[in-house]
């Protein structure tokens, strides 16, 4: 296992396109978190917005470069025959998608915590001179906007996983990025097209709904999931598309 | 060069079948109404119109008489109090700008009457309102001397005059205070409260220019006895306090608006527009990663022909298939919602073409734009990525899932690819009316035209280096 992670590494770190998704990655998170940080204001008390939400909102633009990491690193080598040289040196193949797993998880969750990061401290740099303050009833330093901003991070290394087990199942690459952005996006759109109480359901399904539920520290009385349990059903989604995509890696011909 | 490129395009049962599945996705869910469900059965819910035919609303608490021919009123209205009563915080004051208290003549008291005021505000000065969409500024005071006069007055500082066609001899005249709903919004628009506010103004020194009756006082447009703060009137010593709640103001489709709009038909018009585009970024990255690319350009080795083939063909195919799903849903899905009791506000026939034939402009564009984002990335899941990043994105976070604050709503919608949304637009913004106008609502900072220029703009320069690249680089 440590062989093929190795293996892994050193084709992922090869490929010229590895820092610039990465570096995609944090200039998409800053450029939206910036725009959102620099636009909110907060006039009087109770004005009902959530700090967090505000800082992390470059993680609706950035998990779209996220789920591109993980097609990529699976989707190059169908597209370039690499796959079946990958086979054959590590011919165990849910070994070789474990290690993918690995090698894809651990820079995007770096990347990811950098990202998140950065956002939350500009977030608690700029906002308490726009009215977010004790005042208003926000306490930015209670330890929540870093919670949230460790939630961001996880959430995004989990879709990056979801984008990896769906190319493994699809084999295309742009087949597999437009199954990915679809899932992720085409579940709020649809959710705000029910009617209400189904609407609550697909918020509570939908792998971007629910995970990103876990940024908020504000009026989560109203969110359809706990913060826990929105990154939880994010988890659920990597996992079965994963799983699924071991499954046909394991049971087709590459 | 065409017809080769529409026969790639045909022989590929997945792209004609996704075609086809976009225009069926905007054709069903456009059926579907979105699922919004009216609140009331058959006509009861319309609501009131004004001389226009417009929706508005006319609530406020009036002090009034019967005024016969010509003559004046004289008033000294006070500052405006405006209080807001909210659950977590009780009754606490509020500034309300648009709360208003002054003079106003009305061709009778039933909702929607003719009518002229001349009024203070609460934070947009003096101004003089006819007939709910008329709005003349005047000086920027809160409180002061007041006049209005039916037939001629320039004595005073003149805010303006304004016809009123049809008035009847006898009006109701008197004094008014009315005071919006005081709108709260929170992260972006995905939660807003909204609470009745009311508003309190004295007016001291009245002076009628008209035989003098007696007042009364009637709480014009109340829906019922317990539905808002408490309203009323006090007299003492020629003084008159007068408290009211509500508008009188066209209404605006906010999130206190009396239905939805017609984009509400068109929800399925952002499902066509990913698939479309994932088709048009695939049409040309296939043939990069077959090879088939190098057969194509010895065949046609003006590259810029290639693209430019390519581009009609997906255009064609995208506008093709936006416009059967739009023909379909705008017309009978506006029926659908309507027999469900649903209120739309009215359209007109060149209103409802534009939304039809735009978004389709505006399906045909994203997707050229996403072959020309194709050849420069030359990577479908790349290029599936930017395309979703311009377009969808920004999209989902202004409009159905509005994160963003209105103002990185408004410039998102502004300046992205997405602002080609602007062509479903059926709304009017109204200066005098507070709301919040946010893309979510169907209000674009953009109007029609301009926001699909921005889309063609980008596939414009999309196309313009996608075929300076094509042509520089070996395929």
């Amino acid at each position: 296992m440590r062989r093929a992670v190795r293996a892994e590494w050193l084709k992922t770190w090869s490929d010229p396109g590895t820092p610039w998704l990465l570096g995609a990655l944090l200039a998409a998170s800053a450029a939206v978190s910036a725009v959102t940080i620099a636009a909110s204001r907060c006039p009087a008390a109770g004005c009902g917005q959530d700090p967090a939400r505000i800082s992390l909102a470059g993680v609706y633009l950035a998990q779209a470069v996220a789920a591109l990491a993980g097609v990529a690193a699976i989707g190059g080598e169908y597209g370039t025959g690499m796959i079946r040289v990958s086979l054959a040196a590590v011919p165990r193949r849910t070994r070789l998608l474990a290690a993918k797993a690995l090698v894809l998880a651990g820079p995007v969750l770096a990347a990811s915590a950098a990202a998140a990061g950065a956002s939350t401290a500009a977030g608690l740099l700029v906002l308490p001179g726009r009215g977010f303050t004790p005042g208003h009833g926000f306490d930015l330093l209670s330890g929540g906007m870093w919670r949230a901003a460790g939630c961001a991070a996880l959430y995004l290394t989990l879709v990056a996983l979801l984008g990896l087990g769906v190319t493994a199942a699809v084999r295309d690459p742009a087949a597999a990025a437009g199954t990915v952005l679809g899932l992720l996006y085409l579940f709020p759109v649809a959710a705000g097209l029910a009617g209400p109480a189904l609407q609550r359901r697909l918020e509570q399904a939908g792998p971007m709904t629910a995970g990103l539920d876990s940024l908020a520290t504000a009026g989560q009385g109203g969110l359809p999931l706990t913060p826990w349990q929105g990154l939880g059903v994010a988890a659920l989604w990597a996992a079965a598309a994963l799983l699924g995509g071991g499954a046909v890696l394991r049971w087709r011909d590459a | 060069m065409i017809a080769a490129e529409w026969v790639k395009f045909r022989t590929v049962r997945g792209w004609v079948l996704a075609a086809a599945a976009a225009a069926v996705a905007v054709a069903v869910l456009g059926l579907a109404g979105g699922g919004a469900q009216g609140s009331c059965a058959g006509s009861s819910c319309a609501p009131l119109l004004g001389q226009g035919g417009e929706p508005v609303s006319d609530s406020f608490y009036f002090v009034h008489q019967a005024l016969t021919g010509n003559g004046a009123v004289t008033v000294r209205v006070g500052p405006l109090a405006s209080t807001v009563t909210q659950r977590r915080q009780g009754a606490h004051r509020v500034p309300v700008p648009w709360a208003k208290a002054g003079i106003i003549i009305k061709a009778s008291l039933q909702g929607g009457a003719a009518y002229a005021a001349v009024m203070v505000t609460g934070g947009h000065g003096v101004r003089l309102q006819d007939d709910f969409t008329g709005d003349i500024a005047g000086p920027a005071m809160t409180a002061g001397w007041l006049r209005l006069a039916r037939a001629g007055d320039t004595a005073w500082t003149r805010v303006g005059a304004v016809t009123l066609p049809g008035l009847p001899a006898t009006v109701q005249g008197g004094l008014f205070v009315t005071s919006p709903q005081y709108t709260q919004v929170a992260l972006g628009v995905a939660q807003i409260s909204g609470d009745p506010s009311q508003s309190t103004a004295a007016f001291s020194h009245v002076a009628l220019g008209w035989p003098a009756g007696r007042w009364t006082g009637t709480d014009v447009g109340a829906a019922g006895p317990a539905s808002g703060p408490a309203t009323g009137y006090t007299t003492e010593g020629g003084t008159f306090t007068v408290t009211g709640s509500g508008d009188i103001a066209p209404v605006t489709d906010g999130p206190s608006g009396p239905g939805v709009t017609l984009a509400q038909t068109l929800g399925g018009v952002f499902v066509a527009l990913f698939i479309l585009a994932v088709v048009g970024a695939v049409f040309i990255t296939a043939e990069y990663r077959r090879g088939l690319i190098r057969v194509t350009l010895a065949a046609c080795p003006r590259r810029g022909r290639v693209l430019a083939a390519k581009a009609c063909v997906i255009g064609l195919v995208a506008f093709a298939a936006g416009l059967a799903g739009t023909a379909v849903a705008v017309p009978l899905g506006q029926r659908v919602l309507r027999s469900r009791g649903v209120y739309l506000p009215p359209v007109t026939a060149l209103t409802e073409a534009r939304v039809i034939a735009g978004t389709a402009v505006a399906l045909a564009a994203c997707a050229v734009l996403a072959v020309a984002v194709g050849v420069i990335a030359r990577r479908g899941a790349a290029a599936v990525a930017v395309v979703t990043a311009l377009i969808v994105a920004p999209y989902v976070l202004a409009v159905p899932v509005p994160v963003l604050p209105l103002g990185a709503a408004d410039w998102l919608m502004r300046v992205t690819p997405a602002a080609a949304f602007a062509v479903e637009q059926t709304v009017t913004r109204y200066p005098q009316v507070d709301d919040v106008y946010a893309p979510a609502y169907g209000y674009f900072p953009l109007a029609p035209w301009a926001g699909l220029a921005v889309l063609l703009a980008w596939a414009a320069a999309a196309l313009t280096v996608a075929y300076v690249l094509l042509a520089r680089r070996d395929a």
